[in-house]
């Protein structure tokens, strides 16, 4: 078990920078994941701290020794690779063996720690196949006995979970989560995939074009995105974000003229905001109750057997609402959907960054940059 | 395999495959059906008329002790050849796939010597080891007679031997790379996650994937080894001295043109003929299909 320290981390492929200067503490036994788009420079963070890249700028400590000049095997990390790397030519018990076998551990010991080791993951069976033998949640099972042989200071995961169907990815996310609170090995794991991120994280790293985005629990990322990017890239669907202009102390319009009222508190920096809101947190048709209410143009209905998501048109901007089982609408019809004020998210369209949220503040709810066209009747559009 | 293009009419396919056709019979069965004529026939030296004498001209190659000499030193010629040629471009195939230093520049440099005709390739090699000038006439101003493949039976072989790996270095050269490169990057990451060095990696994982190709190139250098190494004796040792360096392609060449035995000669073609076809059948039949890893 180790705690990792990652401290202004640059990675330059000839004169294209991929990774700029990336912070990161990993606790002991913490089980963190690192998520984005593909080629937002997660995976290639990943193997600089495995030791597959060089680092071109910054630090990576393990246990507080600095590792950058550490060959992989001094570094007591343990991997398991997107497509398993397994080797072809060697059975199960060589392939978990193997690392045992280069640190030179006697072949019946090597036997007897295989033998332990296959059976956590449920390979018994299995130790004289060659991994062509075998099928693809099997061979992720095996990648993942020959990473927890070596009993490594740490596991890093590179998007093992892509290539197995979605039954089975499910499955084996579990299966991860349980291991991982058994042996409780620090461990950081790469993926694309929010639901596995939210799934397995401890605490999620949000990482965007070479930048870490946000760092935060599932949840808190969910429910408190620091960024624009954050917003729209978490959540399923994601994010409604809806531009609009700040026109009053807790007032925002949209392109089309109609107001949104803000719930006081959010300290705004700049004139030029972006509004979010979940799909999964608009009321429909609702009776009453405080909030904005607008009117909602529906284009087509999507079935998704839980629930159903309608798109179509707010105030002239593409929006997606997750309508509750039961809730009747067909395309072409016109709703009113209420955003209610606690649901909304603020983002400043300048810095892309979430606005500051401060009940207390003597500032709250007072913008901080020349209003335009002061209105204190704040009135939301009604539909 | 049912949407490969068809011709609407037989003469436009029949057209467009006749010059192929007319080369390959022309330059390979034709004179391979002549071969196999003269094999069982007693030809004579000036031409006009021949005569039926069964398998006479083998039974006369297989007791002849010059023969069996020539077979053994095609198989001395061809081990060493081999070895020689295929463990020097492991090795820069190995350095290359590691992109050390400058990989690039020599990839390309070392593709070059297979573009070289062997003849040309054989004339620079009799001067390199010429006894009596550069580096060898020093070295036998020092030790005499410690280099001198125009007496020296076993210096001649050597010589050849390394003149003709030259050549071959870079032909196994392009596969080794080949084949190493198609090695998944990751395998050997793994490799080196799992506690593995570079000399470890190359022996425990590199090295065992790569045995297809190892296989594949020892039939072809063995093969290519028999037939192909006519250009390299005839400039550089003329299959001398006291025919140290006469390899089965040569001893043919000689006993045909030189001795005018067409028959023998003929004869010896056929069994070369048939040697090269079972290192390619078991190329074909064992080889490929055995050894592969998925």
């Amino acid at each position: 078990m180790a705690e990792i320290a990652i401290r202004q981390v640059r990675k330059s492929y000839g004169r294209t920078e991929v990774v700029h200067g990336v912070d990161l503490d990993i606790g002991n036994g913490e089980f963190v994941v690192i998520l984005g788009p593909s080629g937002c420079g997660k995976s290639t963070l990943l193997r600089m701290i495995a030791g597959l890249e060089d680092i071109t700028a910054g630090e990576i400590a393990i246990d507080g020794a600095r590792v950058n000049e550490r060959e992989p095997r001094e570094r007591g990390c343990a991997m398991v690779f997107q497509n398993y790397a397994l080797y072809p030519h060697m059975n199960v018990a060589d392939n978990i063996g193997y690392a045992l076998k280069v640190a030179g551990v006697a072949k019946a010991e090597r036997a007897r720690r295989v033998a332990v080791v296959a059976a956590t993951v449920g390979l018994d069976g299995f130790l004289d196949r060659r991994p062509g033998q075998l099928s693809g949640g099997q061979r992720q099972r095996v990648a993942m006995a020959r990473a927890m042989i070596r009993e490594p200071k740490v596991f890093l995961f590179d998007e093992p979970l892509s290539n197995l169907d979605a039954k089975l990815r499910v499955q084996m996310r579990i299966e991860i989560r349980r291991l991982h609170r058994r042996l409780a090995t620090t461990s950081v794991f790469v993926t694309h995939d929010q639901v596995e991120a939210m799934t397995l994280a401890d605490r999620m790293v949000v990482m965007n074009a070479g930048h870490i985005e946000q760092i935060g629990a599932p949840a808190e990322i969910y429910h408190r995105p620091a960024t624009r990017f954050v917003a729209s890239f978490i959540g399923m669907p994601p994010m409604n974000l809806l531009p609009a202009r700040a026109t009053a102390p807790g007032v925002v319009a949209l392109a089309s003229g109609a107001r949104l009222m803000l719930p006081p508190g959010w300290v705004m920096t700049g004139g030029d905001v972006e509004v979010g809101i979940r799909p999964e947190d608009v009321l429909v048709d609702a009776e009453s109750g405080d909030g904005n209410r607008l009117p909602f143009t529906v284009e087509f209905i999507e079935e998704l057997g839980a629930g159903r998501l309608a798109h179509g048109t707010l105030e002239g901007i593409d929006f997606i609402v997750q309508l509750p089982a039961g809730a009747s609408m067909t395309a072409g019809e016109t709703h009113v959907l209420t955003l209610g004020s606690n649901a909304l998210h603020l983002f400043d369209a300048g810095t892309s960054r979430r606005c500051r949220f401060d009940a207390a503040s003597p500032m709250a709810g007072v913008m901080q940059v020349p209003v335009v066209g002061l209105e204190h009747s704040v009135q939301a559009s009604s539909a | 395999m049912e949407n490969r293009p068809h011709f609407k009419t037989l003469w436009l396919g029949v057209l467009l495959v006749l010059p192929q056709l007319l080369l390959v019979l022309t330059f390979f069965y034709w004179p391979t059906g002549a071969a196999l004529f003269w094999a069982f026939t007693l030809e004579q030296p000036w031409g006009g008329g021949s005569q039926f004498v069964g398998l006479d001209n083998f039974s006369n190659i297989f007791t002849d002790r010059f023969y069996w000499e020539s077979v053994l030193r095609s198989l001395v010629f061809g081990v060493g050849a081999s070895a020689l040629a295929m463990g020097i471009a492991l090795v820069l195939a190995l350095f290359c796939d590691r992109q050390l230093r400058g990989y690039a520049y020599y990839r390309t440099a070392l593709v070059w010597p297979f573009a070289v005709a062997a003849p040309a390739a054989a004339v620079a090699f009799r001067y390199i080891f010429a006894p009596e000038a550069g580096v060898f006439a020093a070295l036998n101003q020092l030790y005499p007679n410690l280099w001198n493949p125009a007496t020296n039976g076993d210096h001649a072989m050597i010589m050849i031997i390394i003149a003709y790996s030259w050549k071959y270095v870079a032909y196994n050269f392009i596969f080794f790379l080949a084949g190493l490169q198609a090695i998944p990057r990751s395998l050997v990451e793994a490799g080196a996650m799992d506690g593995a060095g570079v000399l470890r990696r190359m022996r425990d994982i590199q090295l065992p994937l790569l045995t297809p190709t190892f296989f594949f190139l020892l039939v072809i250098n063995l093969t290519d080894s028999f037939v192909d190494s006519f250009g390299i004796v005839d400039i550089t040792t003329e299959g001398g001295p006291s025919k140290a360096t006469t390899l089965m392609v040569y001893k043919i060449y000689f006993d045909g043109f030189k001795g005018l035995d067409y028959s023998g000669a003929a004869a010896q073609s056929i069994v070369l003929m048939v040697l090269v076809m079972t290192l390619t059948v078991v190329q074909f039949r064992y080889i490929e299909r055995r050894i592969h890893y998925k």
